[in-house]
């Protein structure tokens, strides 16, 4: 690729590619401060929509279900799978089943869990409600979790633990003193990525709610928004969600020393 | 330390992964070979008339016709994201991370926000018909929202991250030597792609066909958003089998089989990688 011709191509492949990525997302972002909060027109600059949004009390009650079930969720998730991911790594045999077990829930369908899940706790008759939602995003975040601190455990020297108990110190001491200390920084980028995700989680959520009211997520207040009835407060909305995602793993991907999960 | 101590670091997560994952997906398993009741709930009673309708040619269709959206999705994000992620392992190595990051950073906003952009764009009164107006075109547009083309064009934005990210990965692990030992002994750029850095390169093109077409095929909402109800995929058969029309056992049934369809391709996928990893060790070996 050293010739000018090929060099042209290639920018140009890339602003196509760029410019499909980002431009259905900047008219999101565009519109969300457009006064008449049509796509039609533009009247001038206006944050209208976004007071607009906060003063919407179903939003708002929405916005902190959200919150609960995503810090709820990952806390529980990142314990989990930070404690799954040193136990798998410390074991030298490595079983199939167990493997399949952990990726399971970073591949299985949405929709096949959601349904799972749903079947589950209704033959049981388990009242559902938030608390169901955050059994359920812990099931794949703490499979995340613990993908991204195996990752960071792959280039860990385990000697260092073996020193520590050579020194006698027992497992418990040996874990917070010498292990979790180096794990750190990959436990808050996990924990970061299990948030991004808990708070975007949508089908799983959806089937997993109940039926009240009081159970309803972001995902799912914009999902009904969408479906019945576009207001531009949407807009707005959007802008927002995205913001807090595209922020939690810039975040979590500084702290993973510049790699993207899943990379 | 021995093998016997990680065992309780590991439990309370699997425990956790077998009562709300195991379980529940046996549950659905045998869910399938249960009889619907009249009024909707489970008689429990063995039948396979659940596994047979997943086979009437109602149904059938619906499964094709997904299958046919997700392996159109899955090719013309395949084909855009290898080219971007080529273009990508083109530039100086200084600028390929950032590069990167910004074509996987919209991966990580919100799904539902990535699909209602396109209901903006693709409207009636949406933006592209606004700009086609603004130029100064009078004829009457072709309705664009609540098309198949808009359900296959929201999975192609939405997975196309993704895809880049399979591709890139062994497209930045290729020696340049190969690439130019392949150029010094005559072989032009095209010939030199064909059968040097495309065949080198398929793990990555299986991955990231794989998985586009294994979240399409069962998605539900891009069809119930940009499709509009038009038309219905096994996302939302399985959907409207659960919350509206209450068949579970064929609910159940349909899951199974989208189970199955997946692992067979990650199985296909898997294979694939291996082959291609094997070969390249093969030809190394031959010269």
């Amino acid at each position: 690729m050293t010739n000018r011709g090929s060099l042209r191509l290639m920018l140009l492949i890339l602003s196509a590619t760029f410019a499909f990525l980002y431009i259905p997302i900047s008219v999101l972002f565009a519109l969300s401060f457009n006064a008449s909060g049509l796509p039609t027109a533009w009247t001038g600059f206006s944050t209208h929509w976004y007071a607009e949004l906060m003063a919407n009390s179903d939003i708002i009650g929405a916005a902190l279900n959200t919150l609960i079930v995503a810090v709820v969720s990952t806390l529980s998730a990142t314990l989990l799978g930070t404690l799954l991911a040193i136990g798998v790594e410390i074991r030298r045999r490595k079983g199939r089943l167990l493997e399949t077990v952990i990726f399971a829930p970073m591949i299985i369908p949405d929709i096949v869990l959601a349904i799972a899940l749903l079947s589950f706790f209704s033959m049981l008759d388990f009242r559902m409600g938030l608390h169901t939602i955050i059994i359920s995003h812990t099931v794949f975040n703490l499979a995340f979790v613990c993908a991204v601190v195996r990752a960071r455990l792959k280039s860990f020297d385990w000697s260092i633990v073996e020193a520590s108990t050579d020194l006698g110190a027992t497992t418990p001491v040996t874990l917070r003193r010498v292990i979790l200390p180096v794990l750190t920084p990959a436990v808050v980028a996990g924990a970061l990525l299990a948030f991004t995700l808990s708070i975007d989680e949508f089908i799983i959520a959806y089937f997993t709610a109940g039926s009240g009211r009081d159970s309803i997520t972001l995902p799912m207040q914009i999902f009904s928004m969408i479906r019945f009835g576009v207001t531009p407060e949407i807009n707005a909305l959007a802008v927002l969600v995205m913001t807090l995602s595209v922020v939690a793993l810039a975040i979590s991907q500084r702290l993973n020393r510049g790699r993207l999960p899943g990379q | 330390m021995t093998d016997r101590k990680p065992v309780y670091l590991m439990t309370p997560a699997l425990a956790w992964l077998t009562a709300f994952m195991v379980v529940p997906c046996l549950l659905i398993l045998a869910l399938a070979f249960f009889r619907r009741g009249i009024y909707g709930g489970i008689v429990y009673e063995f039948t396979l008339s659940n596994i047979a309708l997943v086979f009437d040619p109602l149904y059938a269709r619906i499964f094709l016709k997904s299958a046919g959206i997700a392996g159109l999705a899955a090719t013309i994000a395949v084909v855009i994201g290898y080219a971007a992620a080529y273009a990508i392992a083109s530039m100086p190595r200084k600028r390929q991370p950032i590069l990167l990051f910004f074509a996987v950073l919209p991966f990580w906003s919100n799904y539902l926000v990535r699909t209602y952009a396109w209901i903006v764009l693709l409207n009636r009164e949406g933006l592209i018909v606004s700009l086609a107006r603004a130029v100064g075109f009078e004829g009457e547009l072709p309705q664009m929202l609540y098309t198949e083309t808009a359900v296959v064009i929201g999975l192609v934005y939405n997975y196309l991250p993704f895809v880049i990210l399979a591709c890139y990965a062994p497209l930045s692990r290729l020696n340049p030597e190969i690439h130019e030992a392949s150029r010094d002994l005559g072989a032009s750029e095209w010939t030199t792609f064909r059968r040097v850095t495309l065949p080198m390169t398929v793990p990555g093109i299986a991955t990231g066909f794989v998985f586009v077409f294994v979240l399409s095929i069962g998605n539900f909402v891009t069809p119930a958003l940009l499709g509009g109800g038009q038309f219905q995929m096994i996302g939302n058969l399985i959907y409207d089998q659960f919350l509206t029309a209450n068949d579970w056992p064929f609910g159940a049934a349909l899951s199974m089989f989208l189970i199955a369809i997946m692992m067979g391709l990650l199985t296909l996928q898997t294979f694939a990688s291996e082959k291609a990893s094997g070969q390249q060790r093969a030809e190394v070996c031959d010269d």
